[in-house]
């Protein structure tokens, strides 16, 4: 029986920890996912879960000491957002190349300066070229459903990649809301106990990691990670067809919102999908053939499925909370335009920023972003290729 | 403990070794030395985890696809030798305790001065305060040695190196070296040592034995000269190690459960010359007109010398 609870995310994705109960946790303080850590020691504190908290001394340690614990046959996770995520960049790499099956409970926050506490994606697009399995969230529900998800797709002997689950700052990470939780032993059944096959501790078997790879050898070592993060495309979809079954909640590479018919679409990452959701629920009852492409993985990047998706519209609106400052849009627009080049497509592309530093994204933007679409093709109203939405001046 | 028994320089050696001939290491190498000597403190039967901060000793004894370890080794990044190691031992701790693992590891990690005085400070620092049960060696060269001689905050004053060099408006590093051992010490923590090669290795030997053995987290600081570093002919690593100890530039020491204790006091101390003039690194020291920066040294070392001794002798 499902439990109906009313849980902000933090406490979603802490209790889905408390349930996985992992083997070892270290994790540093930071808004706004420090309630992570401090929902796990507190259940740790008394008595409902059996993790093993290191209270580091900084987040390059925490993704360190978790490194160090999957190494060594664990299973480890650790939380962070924005500016904790940057000073692990280093360590992010190490995991994955590594082949390190440890999961990340990062709670999107704006990277400084200045400094922000407050939501956008500039962290983990950051993070994008790590090697790291990256799967966001728009609500508390998906926040939680993804954590449970986690392991399974890291632990596939196909995959054996570290996995980042997203959700949005203080949009999701804090605000209470609605959520289903699972059994525990329907969860713990689900994610199963980790046998590693090479681990430091194996005394049968010494392993030695993180070797020195000359110019003969470092290549391979990076095809195979991307052979793997190939592979975990499947084994995502698979892990959730069978996560379908105990929750009746099912998931894919993303979400598609009345975009079957769609003439406009918006692509887009996290919360601000509930709200572009909205927007089109109103156009619709206006009779605008508008939808939404709402990414849930973004690596690896469904560029095929997703080309596949936008092919029958006129005309696409990619929505980026992130710059890349590369001075023509965001890391969202340059991947999705690419997957529609690459399949041949030939609607008109657009690419929005929003959203930065908590900046907040109001229905009336995105149907905005509609209009906009649609007066391009019909009334052929140029749109510049890459804008921002929600400055406090347009000038 | 095995180090009540008597210490037998040939059942010592004769122990297997857990750093295999073979790595990339330079002839006459001090990193490889301290590894070897810390590694037969290590009692049979008893595995280990050895752990590497980026350095010399990384990236030649672990070169894909061939490891010179015997035991499970994990090299992670430059700075974070201390938490990769806190991870392994907690994982150690929670695996034991839900019975997936039933023999007894031991673990220690191995850094050089830069990965641990300065790059890895603050990962030390927070594994030595967390408690973890581990052993952290620095071999200390006094460089960053892998970059190619780079000055650290271990590299002693006046030396010669590739970001301090000696040249008509610099007599080297102007800065005196950071005292890690007594940094460590006062983190309260069970056991600190300070050793180098001397004689039969009896000090070094049972330092790491108690470092491996005593419960709680252990820091050993080992000098181990670079020959290419320090410039001396790599046979007389033995007798520059003497001197180092003979002058008091680096004296033996322990300091278990708070308590500073010498571990040898010379007999004549010898004057700080005796140490820098086989060495090229100070060769300029001995020009006529720098006869001032020696008197410097020399009255450093004391200073330091002296308060060592009154730390010691405090009950």
């Amino acid at each position: 029986m499902a439990i109906r609870e009313r849980l902000s995310g933090n406490e979603a994705v802490s209790f889905a920890i408390k349930q996985i109960n992992p083997d070892v946790m270290p994790a540093f303080p930071i808004t706004p996912s420090t309630e992570i850590p401090q929902y796990v020691s507190t259940y740790i504190a008394n008595g409902e879960c059996d993790t093993e908290f290191i209270p580091v001394e900084s987040e390059h340690s925490s993704m360190s000491a978790t490194i160090g614990a999957s190494a060594a046959g664990a299973r480890a996770l650790t939380a962070t957002s924005s500016c904790g995520l940057a000073l692990m960049w280093e360590e992010l790499y190490v995991a994955a190349s590594n082949r390190l099956p440890v999961v990340l409970a990062l709670v999107n926050r704006a990277l400084s300066g200045p400094i922000n506490i407050n939501c956008d994606h500039s962290d983990s697009m950051g993070a994008r070229d790590s090697g790291w399995i990256q799967i966001y969230a728009e609500n508390n529900q998906e926040a939680y459903d993804n954590f449970v998800q986690a392991y399974r797709i890291s632990e596939h002997k196909d995959v054996m990649l570290p996995v980042m689950i997203c959700q949005d700052g203080f949009i999701t990470s804090h605000a209470v809301e609605n959520i289903e939780l699972l059994e525990d032993d329907v969860v713990k059944n689900f994610v199963g106990e980790y046998e590693p096959e090479n681990y430091l501790l194996n005394s049968e078997t010494p392993m030695a990691v993180g070797p020195y790879a000359v110019s003969n050898y470092y290549m391979e070592s990076k095809k195979a990670q991307t052979e793997a993060m190939k592979n975990a495309k499947q084994v995502i979809l698979d892990v959730a067809n069978e996560f379908a079954g105990i929750s009746g909640r099912q998931y894919g590479l993303f979400e598609e919102y009345r975009l079957e018919d769609a003439e406009y679409a918006i692509v887009m990452i996290g919360s601000a999908a509930g709200t572009t959701k909205d927007a089109i629920d109103s156009l619709r009852e206006e009779g605008k053939k508008v939808g939404l492409l709402k990414i849930r993985v973004f690596r690896p990047f469904p560029e095929k499925e997703i080309a596949e998706a936008l092919k029958n519209t006129k005309a696409v609106a990619i929505l980026d909370r992130a710059e890349s400052f590369n001075a023509h849009g965001g890391p969202l627009g340059s991947e999705v335009t690419q997957a529609l080049f690459n399949a041949k497509c030939t609607m008109e592309v657009r690419n929005y920023i929003y959203g930065l530093g908590g900046r907040d994204f109001r229905v009336e933007d995105a149907k905005n972003v509609y209009s906009e679409l649609e007066a391009l093709i019909t009334e052929g109203k140029e749109i510049e290729n890459y804008k921002y939405i929600g400055l406090r001046s347009e000038d | 403990m095995e180090s009540k028994k008597r210490y037998n320089l040939k059942e010592v050696m004769s122990r297997p070794e857990r750093l295999t001939p073979g790595h990339r290491m330079c002839a006459g190498c001090g990193g490889t030395i301290a590894v070897r000597a810390v590694l037969r403190a290590l009692h049979e039967g008893d595995h280990a985890v050895i752990g590497n901060a980026t350095g010399c000793l990384e990236v030649s004894s672990f070169m894909y696809p061939y490891t010179a370890y015997t035991d499970s080794y994990i090299h992670n990044a430059f700075e974070n030798a201390g938490a990769t190691m806190s991870g392994v031992e907690t994982a150690y701790n929670r695996l034991r305790e839900k019975g997936k693992i039933k023999d007894n590891f031991k673990f220690i990690t191995f850094g050089g001065d830069g990965g641990t005085y300065d790059i890895g400070f603050q990962s030390l620092s927070g594994s030595m305060e967390r408690g973890h049960d581990f052993v952290y060696v620095c071999y200390d060269n006094g460089a960053y040695m892998n970059t190619g001689i780079q000055r650290s905050s271990a590299t002693p004053m006046y030396a010669d190196t590739t970001t301090t060099p000696v040249g008509k408006e610099s007599n080297g590093k102007i800065q005196y070296r950071k005292d890690l051992a007594a940094i460590i010490a006062e983190h309260k923590v069970p056991y600190v040592a300070q050793t180098t090669f001397l004689s039969n290795f009896k000090d070094l030997h049972i330092k790491a034995e108690k470092a491996i053995y005593t419960p709680g987290p252990a820091f050993l600081n080992i000098m181990a000269p670079c020959p290419r570093g320090w410039r001396y002919e790599t046979s007389e690593i033995m007798e520059i190690c003497k001197l180092a100890v003979e002058t008091c530039y680096w004296p033996l020491f322990e300091v278990v459960d708070g308590k500073w204790q010498l571990s040898y006091e010379p007999k004549n101390k010898l004057p700080i010359e005796d140490f820098l003039k086989p060495q090229g690194r100070f060769k300029h020291l001995f020009k006529p007109g720098n006869e001032e920066l020696i008197v410097k040294f020399q009255e450093e070392v004391d200073r330091r010398w002296e308060d060592l001794q009154f730390r010691c002798s405090q009950e």
